[in-house]
């Protein structure tokens, strides 16, 4: 690898130009465009530590009773699956890599607000990320939990939770820190001409999510400060015999990681909302209306934490409240999709690897928004609650939405920061085993879950058996077809062939710069005097 | 390439209103749960709000306040290029957040003398309501400690930048910051007093 390397020309643009290498110029820049890579190297890791981990966990429900694992590794492998991918890979993932390395160039900026504030959050995912992984191996072993941290088990078990809520809880300070930079940003770092009506459709989209993060983080802090206090001062505060109310704990957790799914799946819709225009030739339809459904969806998602509840003790009223509520979320996500829908009307569609992406996110987040519904309607939730159904949902709408959406965006962004590009063919061909696979696998899960499978079981009846061997036999797909996307794009970044400036005819600024973009981006401040997607009149500066 | 020093006093300020956000809602759910358990146990936390000192907690607040005018009379102070004053105005206010941890100190000290801390064999024997206030009593002001302590680092490092001059009439954002976040731990406990010493 190394003799490849060295044959290749040197890179332009941001990994040259400073005149510094090595790996401090990578840690300790302030440069968005490193720090967004930085992000992007860790997150993309950590995924494929959640993906081994969520293969184990088929290979383990494949047949039932003991097939590789003992019910308390089990216990612990869903845990970790679930804190590595909700807190390491997602809930970063689009925001604080593609964010950053895209954001301030389509605003024309030069850099975020907070350059070292940036480099800083970067560090504190980087410590938080640590304490996480530390805590598996050390104490009493690895959290046992689930992801969801629930009291009373969580303040007793004797296996390391202190130490991973610690761990998560640094993660979210690092998570309102990208927040706060990125509100600041678009709001004072606009170029000239760059109104808010022009902003490009992805920055609409963070600035949501940023708000989320912002508004809806400190709570899982606190909250965690107080399981912590639980489990170390025994405060007794979540305790029933002490006085205390266990569902208030399950209320603080869930004001926060209900957002936390918007802070999940708005990046990726606004990821979409960029590809679909581009790759369909046409204006993005109902600009404005996307935009504010961003804004109505971060909204109306902070009051809609209670569906998580239905089946705790809450009050048959409260339980009509919150299902009420959450029917108002979908109401802005099927503007997007229908706008989604109408800007590929009449297009001219062209179906290369970024588009697949996007194309399956609107399907697969349909599928996962319409199967929401069940779990948000309180009388079909009842029956489906904690089963497999939930676990097929979830992932519908965040690896079939989201993580549909973070490699559409990899195939779509990361050739213009690299200078090279990935080869069609193999692109294709990964992600139809992955569409497929993943079809197989949670579409399985869904079924299992509506016959009364329930989730995080290490065993299970004989008549569960077949259709779990079918999901197991999916997820094999699903990984064969990721490894060939991964690879193709990880050999293309680095030997593939290299591309100019504007490889898809985008109209947003990133696409006005050279390739790889220079430090500071812009060597003039930009003027822009059109919006995002006026394909006709071309990149948004004259 | 043009390198240029970019410097938004206005999008520094914006950030430090965002984080002061963030920080309010960290209490928030603490408050959140008073809320709940004062509507669940009104008898017992009453009893159990009589026995913290309020005269004690009248002086912290007093000196809290205090501490928060001198604050913002170094602003001032600085924005008319009297360093020196500026410098002793800070030096005021850390003096005021030490007597406030001081007195805190006695007043938690005389509680865990009396068997009262999370935990405590009186706590957990005696009525739930009670354990919980506590708990909360314990956990919210322990918290706010703590961010006193972060708020006179916070300042004690921007005075050191004064007295250097790094920060000054025209460059003193910082300070203007560093106040604000000071004012935050004030405000927090502006609202920790009467709803733990006073109301009930």
């Amino acid at each position: 690898m190394s003799v490849a390397e060295s044959k290749q020309p040197a890179r332009t643009g941001f990994w040259s130009d400073t005149g510094k290498s090595g790996i401090g110029s990578w840690i300790l820049s302030t440069d968005h465009k490193r720090i967004g890579l930085l992000y992007l190297y860790s997150v993309l890791g950590f995924f494929l530590v959640g993906v081994v981990l969520g293969v184990l966990l088929r290979i383990e429900l494949m047949a039932p009773g003991r097939t590789i694992m003992d019910a308390q590794t089990y216990n612990a492998v869903f845990t970790v699956h679930g804190v590595v991918m909700i807190f390491l890979f997602i809930i970063p993932g689009i925001p604080a890599s593609f964010g950053n390395l895209v954001m301030p160039i389509q605003i024309g900026a030069r850099d975020v607000a907070f350059p070292k504030l940036n480099l800083f959050s970067w560090w504190l995912y980087t410590i938080g990320a640590l304490i996480v992984l530390t805590s598996l191996f050390s104490g009493g072993g690895a959290p046992d939990t689930g992801w969801t941290f629930y009291v009373p088990f969580s303040a007793r078990t004797g296996t390391n939770v202190s130490l991973a809520v610690f761990g998560v809880f640094v993660l979210g300070f690092s998570s309102i820190l990208t927040g706060i930079n990125f509100v600041t940003t678009i709001h004072r770092l606009r170029a000239e001409g760059m109104t808010w009506g022009r902003l490009p459709l992805f920055v609409w989209s963070l600035y949501a999510t940023a708000w989320v993060q912002i508004l809806a983080t400190p709570i899982i802090a606190i909250t965690l400060v107080l399981v912590i206090a639980e489990r170390v001062l025994g405060t007794g505060l979540f305790d029933p015999g002490r006085g205390g109310d266990p569902i208030m704990f399950q209320h603080l957790f869930w004001i926060y990681s209900h957002p936390a799914v918007y802070i999940m799946i708005l990046p990726a819709m606004g990821v979409v909302s960029e590809i679909i225009p581009v790759f369909s030739r046409k204006p993005i339809f109902g600009y404005k209306m996307i935009a504010v459904s961003s804004i109505a969806i971060a909204g109306a998602g902070s009051l809609v934490w209670g569906h998580h509840m239905y089946t705790s003790g809450m009050s048959d009223r409260a339980v009509m409240v919150f299902s009420f509520l959450t029917f108002i979320v979908a109401i802005p996500s099927a503007i997007k999709v229908f706008n989604w829908v109408s800007t590929l009307y009449k297009g001219s569609i062209s179906l290369e690897a970024p588009m697949l992406f996007a194309l399956s996110f609107i399907l697969l987040f349909s599928i996962g928004g319409l199967s929401g519904l069940v779990l948000g309607a309180a009388a079909t939730d009842v029956h489906v609650h904690d089963t497999h159904f939930v676990v097929g949902h979830f992932h519908y709408v965040m690896f079939g939405g989201t993580g549909f959406a973070f490699f559409g965006a990899a195939h779509y962004w990361l050739p213009k920061f690299y200078g090279r590009r990935y080869r069609e063919k193999p692109a294709l061909v990964g992600w139809a085993l992955m569409f497929v696979g993943f079809n197989i696998t949670y579409f399985t899960m869904q079924v299992l879950g509506i016959r009364g499978m329930p989730r995080r079981y290490y065993d299970y009846l004989p008549e569960f058996a077949d259709l779990n061997l079918v999901a197991t036999v999916g997820s094999w797909i699903m990984v064969t077809g990721l490894i060939i996307v991964v690879v193709n794009l990880w050999r293309g970044l680095f030997w593939g062939e290299s591309i100019g400036e504007n490889p898809w005819d985008g109209a947003t600024l990133e696409w006005s710069i050279a390739t790889p973009p220079p430090t500071e981006n812009f060597e003039e401040d930009p003027v822009v005097t059109h919006g995002p997607y006026d394909f006709n009149k071309g990149v948004g500066i004259p | 390439m043009s390198h240029q020093e970019h410097t938004d006093n206005i999008g520094a300020k914006l950030g430090m209103w965002l984080f002061l956000f963030t920080e309010l809602l960290l209490f928030g759910g603490l408050f959140i749960l008073y809320a709940v358990y004062l509507a669940r146990y009104p008898h017992e936390f009453s009893a159990a709000g009589k026995e913290l000192n309020v005269t004690f907690g009248a002086i912290n607040t007093v000196v809290l306040l205090t501490s928060s005018l001198l604050a913002a009379m170094a602003v001032t102070a600085i924005k008319r290029g009297e360093k020196g004053l500026t410098v002793a105005l800070l030096s005021g206010t850390l003096g005021c957040a030490l007597i406030f941890l001081v007195i805190k100190y006695f007043e938690w000290s005389a509680k865990i003398h009396h068997g009262i801390y999370p935990g405590s064999p009186r706590l957990v024997a005696g009525a739930p309501g009670e354990s919980v206030f506590f708990g909360l009593y314990y956990i919210t002001t322990g918290l706010h400690g703590v961010h006193v302590v972060i708020g006179g680092a916070v300042l004690g490092w921007i005075g050191t930048r004064v007295n250097s001059g790094s920060l000054n009439q025209g460059n003193n954002v910082a300070l203007e910051n560093g106040t604000l976040y000071w004012h935050l731990v004030d405000l927090v406990w502006i609202f920790i007093f009467p709803l733990y010493y006073l109301i009930l």
